[in-house]
């Protein structure tokens, strides 16, 4: 070994050992669930070895595109995001809170339907996933009521987290303070990706307990160096947000003629809040049995997109695009900040990427507020 | 409740046609234990459950004294509350509550207390009408107004008139449009301002109804010089989840089902005169 | 007991399939309720009182106007039944052209053909009570439209945009991915997002959703290389007869004419 090496700081993974990372995590009862190449796009699913993960594969992003290349290196996180990543896992898209039964005489009996999930470790989760996964949790957890659904799936996660050695075009989390370096916990484990392996440390005591099990030698300062100029080099992004607190600003251009411009470009199809890492909106609907003897109350993913979302006493009070999306972007980057002290976007830039028409929040957030986006 | 979304069997003890569109439920939880641990502060509501429906917020009118029954006042507009209407006696609902913020009634004490509704706006504040008119020495001076837009819409008209009579009690009503036999004031509901005898420096204002109607009403007010801190007023949005979680009540820096739906005006005041929050 | 009466008028007959393809659930429904008129499934009696009647297809020849206005006259709730009841469907393409003209064209006597010049949807006639949009409709949307009328209730309206069923089924959007035109930003949900689960564009069998904005999807399209008349084509397909289609396609139309 070199001079370099520390030998008391044993937190190198080779590469042809990273399988021993998802047998460990198995065999400690966890289901694996990682990124993978599925619909052009790279989604988490279930994963059991390691020749699932997209080996190679970087992603292109830009304004409404998103295409995958294989790069031909080995690396198995070189790309930076898809569609999703934690939040279907945790707030299902649809999901029974609760059901009721009725019998011959009419009256009514509720159950819940929460369950006792199954442990999951998430492979390859980013930053900027980690910083939306604290505001879902202080949404979902830490207010007056606690959703018990998502805090049964969130008492049961494995998070593995992994720094980004690129960017996007469209990442702009350096400018919201949430990526790309894995900053402060929220974490079990953490790898930083080297062509060679992997450098990985815990973040808590579940993480301790797998990370020695695992096959490791001592890192060399060089591969220290190596990521932190790799780290260096992501933190160069093309798109930014002015400030990380836009409240004020946004609030007092709720007359800005860009939203009239955004109303004739904007789908209000609801794609940005759906990929959006921090919307939580969702409605509550029922199912009932055709025989009428049961039914199932079902909430799903919402918008503030449609207009089910301000309807009240038969009519609806964002009736237009313009009201629409004012409401999503003054929502996500001001009032945000009184409810969860932080804003709600932590700059993934999934927005950019899946609006269908390419509308780029950055950039009007820049005409809005009257800064420039890409400065 | 060990799971706080799910709602618990209730029984409609009685059903009261109020109007052609308004009708109340008088309810009780099936579970005796549930209903004697059942408390709610005047302007707080629940959500009602219609069986294979859907639930629909609606606040709670009745006495928060009563501890056998609870009443819910609710007009027939959409599904959900067009279906409620065909319930009767002895049909079972689901009932989750209460919600939200109520009036802040003690805070209230020793003042003149003015109560400015619209349309059926009244009902989240007749329970405070019943808990004042128990306690009537805590408060001062008590003035109800209340607008419709055609007098055919008054509900509980036999009520105002009881309320009339109660001591040091003013009930103003106004119709835009009346009909024969309309006793009070035609016009807006601000043509009643010039009659109402309050404190404006002891009063506390509560107000409820359609936004136009309360704007008018807190412009008039706060030209009476009463501050800003002493008008209340009870919000409405969608709400589907009634604690802060479905997101569909936000409103600025609130969700109108966790903080609200009371709110100090100064509260609101920031959106209060744009559309679209 | 309720009664339920399933018409067809001008159509390929799949919406009725919802029915006949729901298994379990038809013999629990035929307990339920009595089928007064059903053809597909041979139960024939069209002049029959019915609480609920489907209505199956479009109004496109002489005969189906006068049929039309009998069977809301013999129904309590009238529920329109796929593209062609609720939006006069693929064969509404002949009012954007000269009806008589293409008559001629394919069949060898053309004046034993008794239709109309347009094919229109039944609410054009008569008062509907609730539509029921896709081409074909599925067991889903008809049984719990049923369900919610034999509780008292009005069945809700879903007229969200595909787009956030898309999400919801996780599936990656195809015009982002493979820049692929995708008519779902414009497109009412209801079918589970069918085609873009195995792949493929959707091609707006639904109609549009509430406050489509067609204008800004077609130059989309156009920035993906459709020309104006592929554009107008994917507004003119199944739905053409719905305002917001009609229009889009037609200004897509003049678009490609003018230039």
């Amino acid at each position: 070994m070199s001079q370099d090496t520390d030998q008391t700081r044993l937190d190198y993974l080779d590469r042809p050992q990273f399988q021993s990372l998802l047998d460990v995590l198995q065999d400690a009862g966890f289901r694996c669930v990682g990124p993978q190449v599925s619909d052009h796009a790279i989604v988490f699913e279930e994963i059991s070895y390691v020749g699932q993960l997209p080996t190679g594969m970087v992603d292109r992003q830009g304004p409404g595109r998103y295409t995958l290349k294989d790069t031909g290196t080995g690396r198995f996180f070189y790309w930076v995001s898809g569609p999703q990543a934690l939040k279907p896992h945790l707030f299902l898209p649809r999901e029974v809170l609760w059901q009721v039964d009725r019998d011959d005489d009419g009256k009514l009996h509720f159950s819940s339907a929460c369950g006792q999930p199954q442990g999951v470790a998430f492979i390859g989760v980013r930053s900027c996933d980690l910083a939306a996964l604290d505001l879902l949790d202080r949404h979902f957890l830490q207010g007056d009521y606690v959703d018990s659904a998502y805090q049964s799936r969130r008492q049961q996660i494995f998070i593995i987290a992994v720094n980004c050695a690129r960017s996007a075009e469209t990442c702009f989390c350096h400018s919201t303070g949430d990526g790309p370096q894995v900053r402060g916990g929220g974490y079990d484990l953490l790898l930083s990706e080297l062509d060679e392996g992997f450098i990985i440390t815990s973040g808590s005591s579940k993480g301790d307990e797998i990370l020695v099990r695992l096959p490791l030698r001592a890192s060399t300062n060089q591969q220290h160096e190596q990521v932190r100029q790799e780290l260096v080099s992501a933190e160069q992004q093309q798109r930014s947000l002015p400030s990380t607190d836009l409240n004020e600003k946004l609030m007092s251009q709720l007359e800005h003629p860009r939203w009239d411009d955004l109303q004739e470009r904007c789908l209000s199809c609801g794609n940005c809040t759906a990929v959006c890492p921090t919307c939580f909106c969702h409605s509550e609907i029922d199912h009932p049995g055709l025989n009428g003897m049961t039914s199932e109350h079902i909430r799903e993913w919402d918008s503030c997109f449609t207009s089910g979302h301000s309807y009240i006493h038969g009519h609806v009070l964002r009736d237009d695009t313009r009201k629409r999306y004012r409401q999503w972007l003054t929502h996500k980057l001001a009032t945000w900040h009184d409810q969860y002290q932080r804003s709600g976007c932590v700059g993934c830039g999934r927005c950019i990427t899946w609006c269908p028409v390419g509308i780029d929040l950055t950039e009007e957030v820049a005409v809005i507020c009257g800064g420039d986006a890409h400065g | 409740m060990d799971n706080v979304g799910m709602p618990h069997e209730a029984e409609v003890v009685e059903k009261i046609i109020e109007s052609k569109s308004i009708f109340t439920l008088r309810l009780r939880f099936t579970d005796p234990q549930v209903q004697a641990s059942y408390r709610f502060l005047p302007g707080q509501f629940n959500m009602l459950y219609l069986y294979g429906a859907g639930e629909v917020p609606i606040s709670v009118v009745s006495d928060p004294l009563d501890e056998h029954i609870f009443d819910h006042a609710i007009r027939a507009v959409g599904r959900i509350t067009n279906a409620l209407s065909r319930l009767e006696q002895g049909d079972r609902l689901g009932v989750r509550g209460p919600y939200g913020r109520g009036w802040p009634l003690q805070e209230m004490e020793a003042n003149d207390l003015v109560l400015i509704t619209g349309g059926l706006g009244c009902a989240p504040l007749v329970s405070v009408i019943n808990y004042v008119m128990r306690r009537r020495e805590l408060f001062n001076r008590f003035v109800i107004m209340q607008g419709v837009k055609h007098s055919d819409d008054l509900i509980w008209r036999s009520r105002y008139q009881e309320w009339q009579q109660q001591p040091d009690t003013q009930v103003y009503l106004a119709a835009d449009q009346a009909g024969p036999g309309w006793p009070w004031t035609t016009g807006p509901i601000s043509a009643l301002f010039k009659q109402a005898e309050f404190d404006v420096a002891r009063s506390k204002a509560m107000l409820c109804g359609p936004e136009g109607m309360m704007f008018v009403a807190i412009d008039e007010l706060t030209r009476r010089g009463m501050p800003e801190s002493d008008i209340w007023l009870s919000m409405e949005r969608n709400m589907q989840c009634a604690v802060g979680h479905c997101g569909h009540c936000q409103y600025g820096p609130h969700f109108v089902c966790k903080q609200g739906p009371v709110f100090s005006y100064p509260e609101v005041r920031q959106l209060h005169w744009v559309a679209g929050f | 007991m309720v009664s339920v009466a399933i018409h067809k008028f001008s159509s390929c007959d799949g919406c009725q399939l919802a029915f006949l393809n729901a298994g379990q659930d038809l013999i629990t429904l035929s307990n339920m309720v009595e089928i007064v008129n059903f053809a597909e499934a041979g139960i024939v009696d069209t002049r029959a009182k019915a609480d609920i009647a489907f209505v199956e297809g479009s109004i496109s020849t002489p005969e189906d106007l006068e049929r039309i206005s009998d069977i809301r006259h013999n129904s309590n709730y009238l529920i329109t039944i796929g593209a062609c009841a609720t939006a006069g469907g693929l064969q509404a393409l002949r009012n954007l052209a000269n009806g008589k003209e293409w008559i001629a064209d394919i069949y060898a006597t053309a004046d034993t053909i008794s239709a109309l010049p347009t094919s229109t949807p039944i609410s054009d006639h008569v008062k509907v009570d609730l539509e029921l949009w896709g081409c074909p409709v599925s067991t889903r949307q008809v049984f719990t439209a049923i369900r919610s009328l034999l509780f008292d209730v009005l069945p809700r309206d879903e007229h969200d945009k595909l787009c956030l069923e898309c999400k919801r089924q996780g599936v990656s959007c195809v015009m982002v991915t493979q820049g692929i035109p995708c008519m779902g930003p414009v497109t009412r949900t209801g079918c589970g997002a069918l085609c873009p689960r195995h792949g493929r564009d959707c091609y707006a069998c639904y109609g549009p959703a509430e406050n489509p904005n067609t204008d800004a999807l077609g130059k989309r399209f156009a920035g993906l290389g459709l020309v104006s008349g592929q554009i107008a084509a994917r507004f003119h397909f199944i739905n053409s007869a719905s305002p917001d289609f009609r229009q889009a396609g037609l200004n897509w139309k003049d678009k490609g004419n003018d230039g």
